[in-house]
């Protein structure tokens, strides 16, 4: 993971999934987090909500048929609150997840979804209902989301999105894998820690 | 001129620099880590062949996926040894000290931290784990991280970072009996929303904030992250002081009064304008029970349930009352619990204990209610049992369990069953959080919740003083 991956633009079909406050427990349960790798987590994104007890189908967006191979995911206000794992994410992204447009996200999911080159991006509740209903109408929708110019686009239609600027300059820098940017000054981290009274263990 | 609040001089003097995408580089003074989100960090180090920058700066122990009851390895659950055997590993090669489950320290990661002494004012803390708020209750800029900032706080001690507003919280006058710091921060979320303190970093002060001891202090930042506030923290005063006199890790001697004159002055100037205020008002806040899927949904145990079109979410409140099989209103009060779990992060301390143990002693837990104490810390089990506590518990019919996060997130063998309800003092009721898909959860204080055990159903724990 050395190359520098530039994230400005997703391109590709949506899946929406309504409801405010959907918390990253339900995103994926905690008994997934057992696994010592991230390598299965696309297997799980929802899945209490998607399976019942015996494994059988239950109605869901990411169950659904016509939204398979969807990039684009479209949610509503304060998603991906509560636990700070990077494991609902990384489910979503290996499900197949480029980038989430919603009326807002809880801070940690944000953060953890941009330093994994995810863009979470906002949008109007009035913009989040004509986008969720666009891809409702009509699955087989592309939308293009770009990041450089902060809009999404489908068929003739135009809407601004909104991100940090600093996400935004990650993402589009390609430094939203920060450990190389961050190693890049240990000789004045080593300085800032100097200055702290506690590295030095409040000597006089 | 306008001084600065205590989030700004530890913004200030932990900033290494802007890096070039205008986010500020931040020196993470500790980090805390345990067997879930570290895994994958550790090994996105080895696939870029890099140390641990700091390893004197990270501390470890187990407490998720940790069974309360038998404790012998290898642990029946496989995946759970296989973590705390990765975990196991990954300190011995990368140098990081650790308190593992033979180690008198071992606990949950936000008790273990201040009871030990690492967790001190002034400081930058990070963990991941979205409970690090814990730790501002010592005027510490702490908060919760994923697996990817962990690794990067490992490769360099710092993470890339957005600085936060400051939101100051005034709690005035005092709390009435049978009200605890558990009802305080669950009435704060039911004002401001779940979402309400995003972008914010929340102070908590005022006259019954000042008057709480450490543990409730804990309690209040505990669920500052359920109200969507990153960082939630107190500014230290001699309460503060006098917790961490003595402490393994906190300085001693001389190096402490020159430790208490620098944690003196970090403290929020007395005339910083603040982004924004809110105030509440002791007296007001009842007992406090949620009766819905998220931790702003909380009633007063007087009150009745709210109709959906009377919330902030009608949609979400009619989806909460489908999962929890309630009506709206109904009184909170006299609703049949199955379950009682007394623990976690959020209220598994002693001060917990003890107030629960009060309201158990000489009586008994209702037939057919499975009960548990979940002590947070190895520590706090042996300070409990010292004053005898476990004795009261297990007289009244609870199960003395050994430390861990438990119930709270259900990784570990104590789960809900089915459509269980479960009154809890943890930190959240989000659908499955406590291991059932169809189990249900009402989050109150320790006594509440001991009251909840004896009565078989939720009650105002004044009724029990």
């Amino acid at each position: 993971m050395s190359e520098i991956v530039k994230i400005t633009n997703v391109e590709g079909r949506a899946v929406p999934i309504r409801g405010n406050d959907i918390d990253t427990d339900r995103i994926i349960p905690a008994r997934y987090l057992k696994e010592v790798t991230f390598a299965r987590m696309g297997e799980y994104p929802f899945f209490d909500e998607r399976f019942d007890a015996s494994g059988n189908l239950k109605p869901h967006p990411l169950n659904d048929p016509k939204y398979k191979g969807a990039s684009l995911l479209f949610v509503n206000k304060n998603f991906g609150c509560g636990s700070s794992r990077e494991h609902a994410p990384q489910a979503l992204y290996r499900w197949g997840i480029n980038a989430i447009v919603g009326e807002s996200f809880a801070a940690i999911f944000a953060g953890n979804c941009t330093i994994m080159g995810v863009p979470t991006v906002t949008v109007s509740p009035g913009d989040i209902e004509k986008l969720m209903r666009a891809v409702e109408n009509d699955p087989r929708t592309t939308f293009s989301l770009d990041i450089q110019a902060k809009t999404i686009s489908f068929g003739e239609h135009k809407i601004g999105v909104d991100l940090p600027d600093t996400y935004r300059s990650a993402l589009t820098s390609g430094s939203w894998d920060s450990t190389a940017m961050l190693r890049a000054n240990l000789s004045d981290v080593k300085k800032t820690a100097t200055k702290l009274p506690y590295m030095n263990k409040f000597a006089g | 001129m306008s001084g600065r609040t205590l989030y700004e001089k530890i913004w200030d003097s932990h900033s290494v620099g802007v890096l070039p995408t205008g986010q500020t580089q931040l020196f993470i003074g500790l980090h805390l880590i345990h067997e879930i989100t570290t895994a994958p960090a550790f090994d996105m180090l080895r696939e870029k062949g890099m140390d641990v920058a700091f390893p004197e700066r990270t501390f470890a122990t187990v407490d998720h996926i940790v069974p309360t009851d038998v404790r012998s390895r290898p642990f029946l659950d496989r995946e759970a040894e296989e973590l705390t055997q990765a975990l196991e590993k990954n300190v011995k090669q990368f140098g990081v000290e650790f308190f593992g489950l033979d180690s008198a320290s071992q606990g949950i990661v936000h008790v273990i931290g201040p009871q030990l002494g690492l967790t001190q004012p002034g400081m930058t803390l990070a963990c991941g784990d979205s409970h690090t708020s814990t730790h501002g209750a010592f005027g510490t800029l702490a908060f919760g991280i994923g697996t990817s900032q962990v690794r990067d706080v490992l490769a360099t001690q710092t993470l890339a970072m957005e600085k936060l507003k400051v939101r100051r919280i005034n709690i005035d006058g005092e709390l009435g009996a049978g009200v605890y710091a558990k009802d305080v921060i669950l009435n704060i979320i039911r004002r401001l929303g779940v979402a309400g303190g995003k972008g914010f970093a929340y102070e908590y002060g005022g006259s019954v904030i000042d008057s709480m001891n450490m543990e409730e202090r804990m309690t209040v930042c505990n669920m500052s992250i359920e109200g969507g506030a990153l960082v939630g923290y107190v500014n230290p005063d001699t309460t503060t002081f006098e917790y961490l006199k003595g402490r393994p890790y906190a300085p001693g001697g001389a190096a402490f009064d020159r430790a208490v004159a620098y944690w003196k002055s970090i403290a929020s100037d007395a005339q910083t304008k603040y982004d924004d205020v809110v105030n509440f008002v002791g007296k007001d806040i009842e007992p406090t029970v949620t009766w819905g899927i998220n931790p702003g949904q909380a009633v007063g145990i007087t009150e009745k349930l709210p109709k959906p079109d009377e919330c902030s979410d009608p949609a979400g409140a009619t989806k909460a009352y489908e999962h929890m099989g309630l009506q709206p209103g109904a009184p909170i009060l006299g609703t049949p619990i199955d379950v009682a779990f007394i623990g976690s992060c959020t209220n598994g301390r002693l001060a917990d204990l003890r107030a629960a143990a009060k309201i158990a002693k000489g009586r008994k837990v209702r037939s057919g209610i499975r009960a548990l104490v979940v002590p947070g810390s190895a520590e706090v089990k042996k300070l409990a049992e010292k004053e005898g506590l476990h004795e009261i518990f297990t007289e009244a019919g609870f199960e003395w369990r050994e430390a861990g996060c438990s119930m709270c997130l259900a990784m570990n063998p104590d789960k809900l069953h089915g459509k269980e309800v479960s009154a809890s003092s943890s930190n959240r009721n989000f659908i499955g959080r406590q291991g059932s898909p169809q189990g249900r959860t009402l989050l109150m204080s320790p006594a509440m919740v001991a009251a909840a055990a004896l009565s078989g159903k939720v009650v105002d724990v004044r009724d029990y003083q």
